[in-house]
C-alpha cells in the first residue's frame, strides 16, 4: 500500500511540476490544474455528474431499463406513478414510461453530440478562413454569417426541417444550421488577434502555409473558447430538438424522444399528468446540468470573462 | 435583407415537395403540368424568379395560401397583433421585474436575492417552455382554476368589440369592455407571465452584469464620496449609464419573444403568428410557411435597426 501511495504521490508531484520534462509532461501539467480548478466547484461537478450518469444509462439502456420501451399493453394503459412495474407509470398504448425514458437518452445524446460536432466545426472552418484571409472573401462570409444570425432560430429550424422532411437527421441538420453563426463570429474574432502575432510571422519566415498555419496554429487557440461556446449552447440545442420533438417534426413516433413524449402526453395532461411531466422534468435535468458544467468550464477556460 | 429573402427563396425551391404536383394533382395530364409550370413562372431561369419574388414580397404580396386559397398576407395581418400582443406584454413584464432584480443582485452581490435571481435565470434557461407551459396551465387552470384556459377570450367574448388595432386588451378598452377585457386578460396573463419569465432570466442576468461593471468604475466611487445619497448613486448614475446596452438587450429579447412564442402560441392555442406559421407546415402550405418566416424575420431585422437607432440618440458618442 504505501508503495502504491508513494506512486500516487509522484504522479501527483509529476502533474504538478513547475519544469516541465517534456512537451507531453507540460500539456498534462496544463490540464490537471485546470482540472483542479474545475473540480473545486461544486455545481459544475455536479452537473459533470449528471451528465456521466446519462451516459452511462444511455450506454446500458438494454441492460437497465425494466421493459421493452416499443411493448404496447393494451390492457395496462395510463397506469399512475409506483404502479406495480412500472416506476413512472405507463402511457395511452400501455408502453413502461421509465423505459422509454431510458432509451430517449440516446436520442437526446446522439442529437446533442451530431449537433455539438457539426456546428462548431463548420464555424470555426468559416470563421478562420474569413479571418485569415481578409478582402473579399472575409465580407462575403460574414455577410452570410449575419444573414443566418439575423433570423430568428426556430423559425429558420421549422423552414428548414418543412423543407427537408421530419426526421432526427433532418432535425439535426437542421439545428446545425442555425447553430453555426456564432461559432463563425468567435473564431473570426480570435483569428484577427492572433493573425497578426509575431509567433504567426516567426512560422510564416520558417515558409510555413497559410493551411499549415490555419491548421495548426490558429485552430488549436481557438478550441477553448469555443469548447467553452459549445457546452453552453448544449442546453439550447436540447431545448431546440425537444421543441422540434413536440411539433412532430423531430423524431417520428413510436421512437421515444422526450419532446415527442411530452406531445404524446398533452392531450390526457388534466387527467394523467404525469405522462408529460416526466419527460420534461428529464429534458430540464440535462439541459440544467450542461449550464452547469458550461457555467464551471467558463470559470476555468476563460478567466477573463468569468466569475460571473 | 436581400439575403434574409435569397434563403427564404432557396428553402423554398429546394424542398422536395413539387409545387406543381400540388396544384394539379397525381392524375393531371401532361399537358396541363406544363400549363400548370408555365404558369407559375418556374420555367424562367432561377434570377429572374428571384426577383419576382422579391418584386412579390415588396408589394405585400406572398402568394395564395394552399389550404384555404386566400392571401397569405391578409392570414398574416390578421394573426400578427396577437402575437404582437403577447410578446410586448411578455417584454413588459420581464423589464419591470428583470431590470430592478439584475440592479439589485448587483448591488448586494452575493446576497440571497442574488443567489435567487442566479437560480431564477438557470432555470429560465435550462426549462423546456412549452412543457413550463403544459405544467402551469395543468395547476392555474386545470386544478386551480384561477385563469382563462387555452385561447384569446372565451367563447361568449368572441366578436364583441369592433376591431380597431387587432389587440383584444386595446380593442376592449378603447370600447369601454370591462367584461371582455377582464377575460381577455385573464387568458392571457398565463401565456404572458411564462414569456415575460423568460426574457425575465435574460435581461436580469444581462442587467446584473452591465451593473457591477458600473458599480466597480471610479465614478461611482467619486459621487459617493461627493455625499449623493446611495439610491442616487445606484438608480441615476449607474443605471443611466447601463441604459443603452440595455435597450439593445431589451430588443434582443423582444424579438426573441416574437420568435420564441412559437411553442407557447400552440400550448395556449393562441391564433399568433408562430402557431399559423406551424400549423401551415404540417399541411405543407409552403407559400403561409415561407411568408410567415419573411415577416418574422423581417420584424427581427427591424426591431435591430430600431435599436441601433436608438443606440445613436441615447449615446452622444455614437453621433
Amino acid at each position: 500500500m504505501s508503495q502504491s501511495e508513494a506512486q500516487k504521490q509522484t504522479l501527483r508531484e509529476w502533474l504538478l511540476t513547475d519544469t516541465p520534462q517534456s512537451r507531453h509532461q507540460a500539456r498534462m501539467v496544463a490540464l490537471y490544474q485546470g482540472w483542479l480548478s474545475f473540480s473545486t466547484n461544486t455545481m459544475a461537478m455536479f452537473g459533470l455528474g449528471i451528465l456521466i450518469c446519462l451516459g452511462l444509462v444511455a450506454l446500458f439502456a438494454p441492460l437497465i431499463s425494466p421493459h421493452d420501451p416499443f411493448a404496447q399493453e393494451l390492457g395496462n394503459r395510463l397506469q399512475p406513478l409506483w404502479s406495480e412495474g412500472h416506476v413512472f407509470g405507463t402511457d395511452s398504448l400501455g408502453r413502461d414510461i421509465l423505459s422509454r425514458l431510458i432509451y430517449g437518452s440516446r436520442i437526446t445524446l446522439y442529437i446533442v453530440a451530431l449537433v455539438a460536432l457539426i456546428a462548431p466545426v463548420a464555424g470555426l472552418l468559416v470563421g478562420t478562413v474569413a479571418g485569415y484571409s481578409g478582402g473579399w472573401l472575409d465580407v462575403i462570409l460574414m455577410r452570410i454569417t449575419d444573414i443566418f444570425l439575423a433570423f430568428p432560430r426556430l423559425v429558420l429550424a421549422l423552414a428548414f426541417v418543412a423543407a427537408l422532411g421530419a426526421g432526427i437527421e433532418n432535425a439535426v441538420l437542421a439545428i446545425s444550421l442555425t447553430a453555426w453563426p456564432p461559432y463563425a463570429r468567435i473564431a473570426r474574432a480570435e483569428t484577427l488577434t492572433i493573425r497578426n502575432s509575431d509567433y504567426i510571422s516567426a512560422v510564416k519566415l520558417q515558409g510555413a502555409g497559410a493551411t499549415r498555419i490555419v491548421t495548426k496554429h490558429i485552430w488549436p487557440l481557438c478550441i477553448s473558447s469555443l469548447i467553452v461556446r459549445v457546452t453552453l449552447d448544449m442546453a439550447g440545442i436540447i431545448l431546440a430538438a425537444a421543441g422540434l420533438g413536440f411539433l412532430g417534426l423531430g423524431a417520428q413516433p413510436p421512437s421515444p424522444e422526450w419532446g415527442a413524449m411530452i406531445s404524446e402526453g398533452r392531450r390526457f395532461i388534466l387527467d394523467h399528468w404525469w405522462v408529460a411531466t416526466i419527460p420534461g422534468l428529464a429534458i430540464f435535468t440535462v439541459s440544467l446540468a450542461f449550464n452547469l458544467l458550461g457555467d464551471g468550464l467558463r470559470d476555468v477556460l476563460d478567466p477573463k470573462d468569468g466569475g460571473s | 435583407m436581400l439575403g434574409l429573402l435569397f434563403i427564404t427563396f432557396i428553402i423554398g425551391r429546394v424542398m422536395p415537395v413539387d409545387p406543381v404536383l400540388s396544384i394539379v394533382g397525381e392524375s393531371a395530364s401532361k399537358e396541363t403540368y406544363d400549363a400548370a409550370y408555365k404558369a407559375i413562372g418556374l420555367d424562367k431561369p432561377l434570377i429572374v424568379q428571384f426577383a419576382t419574388y422579391i418584386w412579390d414580397v415588396i408589394t405585400g404580396d406572398f402568394g395564395v395560401s394552399l389550404l384555404n386559397a386566400r392571401p397569405v398576407a391578409d392570414d398574416i395581418k390578421r394573426v400578427f397583433p396577437a402575437t404582437l400582443e403577447l410578446a410586448t406584454l411578455g417584454t413588459l413584464i420581464g423589464v419591470f421585474v428583470g431590470v430592478p432584480l439584475g440592479v439589485i443582485a448587483a448591488v448586494k452581490r452575493g446576497s440571497w436575492i442574488d443567489q435567487i435571481a442566479r437560480v431564477l435565470a438557470l432555470v429560465g434557461y435550462s426549462m423546456p417552455i412549452f412543457w413550463l407551459g403544459l405544467v402551469s396551465l395543468l395547476i392555474f387552470y386545470g386544478i386551480l382554476g384561477w385563469v382563462g384556459g387555452p385561447g384569446r377570450v372565451g367563447i361568449f367574448y368572441v366578436d364583441i368589440v369592433p376591431e380597431v388595432t387587432g389587440m383584444i386588451l386595446v380593442d376592449s378598452l378603447l370600447d369601454r369592455n370591462w367584461d371582455v377585457f377582464r377575460d381577455a386578460l385573464s387568458h392571457i396573463i398565463l401565456p404572458a407571465l411564462l414569456l415575460g419569465y423568460y426574457s425575465l432570466a435574460y435581461i436580469s442576468r444581462m442587467t446584473r452584469s452591465f451593473m457591477l461593471e458600473q458599480l466597480s468604475s471610479e465614478y461611482i466611487t467619486t459621487a459617493r464620496v461627493k455625499g449623493l445619497s446611495e439610491r442616487a448613486v445606484i438608480w441615476r448614475h449607474a443605471l443611466g449609464n447601463i441604459k443603452v446596452q440595455l435597450i439593445t438587450v431589451i430588443a434582443l429579447s423582444y424579438a426573441g419573444l416574437l420568435e420564441g412564442s412559437v411553442l407557447t402560441e400552440i400550448i395556449f392555442a393562441w391564433p399568433g403568428i408562430g402557431s399559423y406559421i406551424t400549423t401551415a407546415l404540417l399541411s405543407a402550405d409552403m407559400n403561409a410557411v415561407m411568408g410567415g418566416t419573411v415577416v418574422v424575420g423581417l420584424v427581427f431585422v427591424c426591431l435591430n435597426i430600431f435599436s441601433d437607432l436608438l443606440y445613436k440618440y441615447f449615446d452622444p458618442r455614437a453621433k
